[in-house]
């Protein structure tokens, strides 16, 4: 997927005033944050459970290749072809090459994020393999050309109106604004490619060391059919997926779905492990699993490791209040909100996403609701440091954060600096005590007044108070 | 270098030598986490978990009451009686119910589907089901109405009781075990919870109480 996270301001702004996407995105409170919050509320026992998983994605990671090459040996004997794949381009050979070998034209796919990473369809494509997006939301995607905005609710930005245009438009049927109809109206148009696909491309939400088996959750069922009717099965999912037992994978699995929309679980669980048996007369005859790298283990050994224990569910973006108002667009690539924040310059370059690390309001919500306790304002604060250590940061601000620096380490002179500020702001406001415009911070100054200091500062009154 | 070398070199290197687990042993011990507290009749649990996931549920004495009561819920919903079934599930008498099976995988067209479960997970309310050449998994997944038949004594506590059964009763996992936990379902449009997605629009989950049938 093209990165398009350096105008992250332009695109935030004019979400912002986007009547009809701020509309969509106040529906993340009731659907998302507050049946998140009902769900947990059910297990006595949440944060054990919380501090368990955690824990197993932890010792994943500082075990990854013993993880790995033990998944890779049991997928193999039960004759699965694992592949490993450094970057997108990559992976897309990969997938392209299996098609060709096998002679297969007609793909359908679940929803992947790690596929959006590489454009996998846009490759595909290019090779002559038409791909068929299956997960209603990825599918209305596809017919509106469109990224997804968030990795669970991939068209939470749209409207049923919008869907009902889009579907008009494209399946010529009549206009309907029922969001059953809809559905219907899609399943109706989907079964017949699913029937006759050749290839199922899915993702994996987890890969099991302990028996070589990939795991996909879904509600719709569609990676149930992507991964049963076609001949060829190829599942793509990044290095970091690994879990080492079946009960640990149990444990992620009280948590994901609870995290990701308040359920208990979701609709299907499926535990895909090996080729179609000699007497089977449904299953995929040939399995594919493609571990893409693309950045992760390069995280490795650095402060960013805990991100390699993210699972996907999505609520740190539900929970943002930068999110919430800017939606998942602004973000500019395939992961949003604060986990994007963080995997996006991972991945991406830093100096391609410079304003990521700085889309929080560092309320720590990310941090309280993360499954896996990632601590997310921790990584972006620390992208924020390496920013200004490779001197990624305007000039301005760079010379800024000097002076306020060298005035930290000196008590006298920043509070003599600090007194000579605070009379300086109080003669620019005058009698309305605020100011409308203050060089330097334009930006901020341009949607709100800043208040001018009231008085003495902080610390002449901690001193006056102390003495008297 | 391949792919493969030169990702594994990178995690090597990257790698706190002083930590060092013994992967093999740890899995083999399969330890389990912390598991929620749950009430001790897991019948009960196992129906009120199902039929808040938005399926129906049903309890019979014996297995030779599940046709009749199939024709029943077919009739009441004006669905044909005419059903691709698991061909472990042939023996029953389908056709004294008037219910005309085929035993075999399903195909796109099919509108009725019976299986049998390996387990029913009384946690989640949620069936197990395994793939094999008596139990294909199309079955359960392409037909709009998904019947289920679960007998009392194969409904354990959690997923984890459900992976030890598993591991005593098969030497491997079978290609595809389905946890299946009601009607499929989507929330994509403007997040409101529809049912009946890509997978069946219900699902009806027949619990046998095998006590009375093994007689």
């Amino acid at each position: 997927m093209q990165v398009t996270a350096m105008h992250f301001k332009r695109k935030a702004a004019e979400n912002l005033h986007n009547e009809k996407l701020q509309r969509a995105l106040e529906r993340l409170q009731s659907k998302f944050v507050d049946s998140r919050a009902a769900a947990n509320a059910e297990l006595p026992n949440f944060e054990e459970i919380r501090n368990a998983a955690a824990e197993i994605r932890r010792k994943v990671t500082e075990n990854l290749d013993r993880y790995l090459l033990r998944f890779e040996q049991e997928a193999t004997a039960r004759g699965a072809v694992v592949h490993w794949a450094e970057t997108p381009d990559d992976a897309n050979r990969i997938v392209a090459d299996i098609a060709r070998q096998y002679g297969l034209r007609k793909a359908v796919k679940s929803k992947s994020m790690v596929s959006e990473e590489c454009a996998l369809n846009d490759h595909l494509a290019s090779e002559g393999v038409e791909v068929l997006e299956t997960d209603l939301g990825e599918y209305i995607l596809q017919l509106a050309k469109e990224p997804p905005s968030h990795i669970v609710a991939p068209v939470v930005h749209k409207s049923k109106e919008d869907i009902s245009d889009l579907f008009e438009k494209k399946h010529h049927r009549t206009r309907t604004t029922q969001i059953a109809e809809l559905c219907r109206e899609a399943r109706e148009i989907l079964r017949p490619g699913f029937l006759a696909a050749e290839l199922g491309i899915s993702g994996g939400n987890f890969i099991i060391a302990e028996t070589g088996s990939v795991l996909i959750v879904t509600n719709e069922g569609n990676g149930r059919l992507t991964t049963t009717l076609p001949r060829v099965h190829v599942a793509i999912t990044g290095i970091e997926k690994v879990v080492p037992t079946l009960e640990d994978v149990t444990t992620l699995l009280r948590l994901l779905p609870r995290a990701a929309t308040g359920q208990s679980i979701t609709n299907y669980v499926s535990v895909l492990t090996g080729t179609k048996g000699q007497k089977e007369t449904d299953g995929a005859e040939r399995f594919h699993i493609i571990l893409l790298d693309n950045g992760r283990s390069r995280l490795l050994g650095t402060e960013l490791q805990p991100m390699l224990r993210c699972i996907r569910c999505g609520a740190c973006m539900n929970h943002c209040p930068v999110y919430q108002n800017v939606g998942g667009h602004a973000y500019g690539w395939v992961y949003p909100g604060p986990m994007g924040s963080v995997l996006t310059p991972a991945f991406v370059g830093l100096a391609n996403a410079l304003d990521l690390p700085h889309a929080s309001t560092f309320c720590g919500e990310c941090a309280v609701v993360c499954p896996v306790k990632i601590p997310l304002p921790d990584l972006m604060r620390h992208l924020r440091t390496r920013q200004m250590e490779q001197r990624l940061r305007p000039w301005t601000e760079r010379a800024a954060l000097g002076v306020w620096s060298w005035m930290a380490r000196r008590p006298a002179v920043y509070a003599v600096g600090a007194r000579i500020i605070a009379r300086l702001l109080q003669l620019l406001a005058g009698d309305k005590k605020r100011l409308r415009y203050l060089i330097g911070v334009s930006g901020w100054t341009k949607g709100r007044d800043l208040p001018a200091p009231a008085g003495r500062t902080f610390r002449d009154l901690y001193k006056s108070g102390k003495s008297s | 270098m391949s792919a493969r070398e030169n990702i594994l070199a990178r995690i090597a290197q990257a790698r706190n030598p002083r930590v060092e687990v013994d992967v093999d042993n740890e899995i083999r011990r399969h330890a389990r986490g912390p598991i929620p507290p749950l009430e001790k009749d897991l019948v009960k649990r196992f129906c009120e978990q199902a039929a808040r996931l938005a399926s129906d549920v049903v309890s019979v004495a014996t297995t030779s009451d599940v046709p009749g009561l199939v024709a029943r819920y077919l009739n009441e919903r004006r669905l044909p009686l005419k059903a691709v079934c698991w061909p472990s599930m042939a023996s029953l008498d389908w056709r004294a119910a008037g219910i005309e099976v085929e035993p075999r995988a399903a195909r796109g067209d099919d509108l009725v589907g019976i299986t049998g479960t390996f387990l029913g997970i009384a946690e989640t309310g949620t069936l197990m089901l395994l793939s094999g050449p008596t139990t294909p998994a199309t079955v359960s997944l392409l037909p709009e109405t998904h019947v289920a038949v679960v007998e009392k004594q194969q409904i354990v506590a959690t997923m984890e009781d459900a992976w030890d059964r598993l591991r005593a009763e098969h030497r491997v996992l079978p290609r595809a075990v389905n946890f299946v936990s009601g009607p499929s379902r989507t929330a994509d449009i403007e997040q409101t919870v529809t049912l009946g997605a890509h997978g069946p629009y219900r699902v009806l989950i027949i619990v046998v109480d095998g006590q009375v049938s093994g007689q």
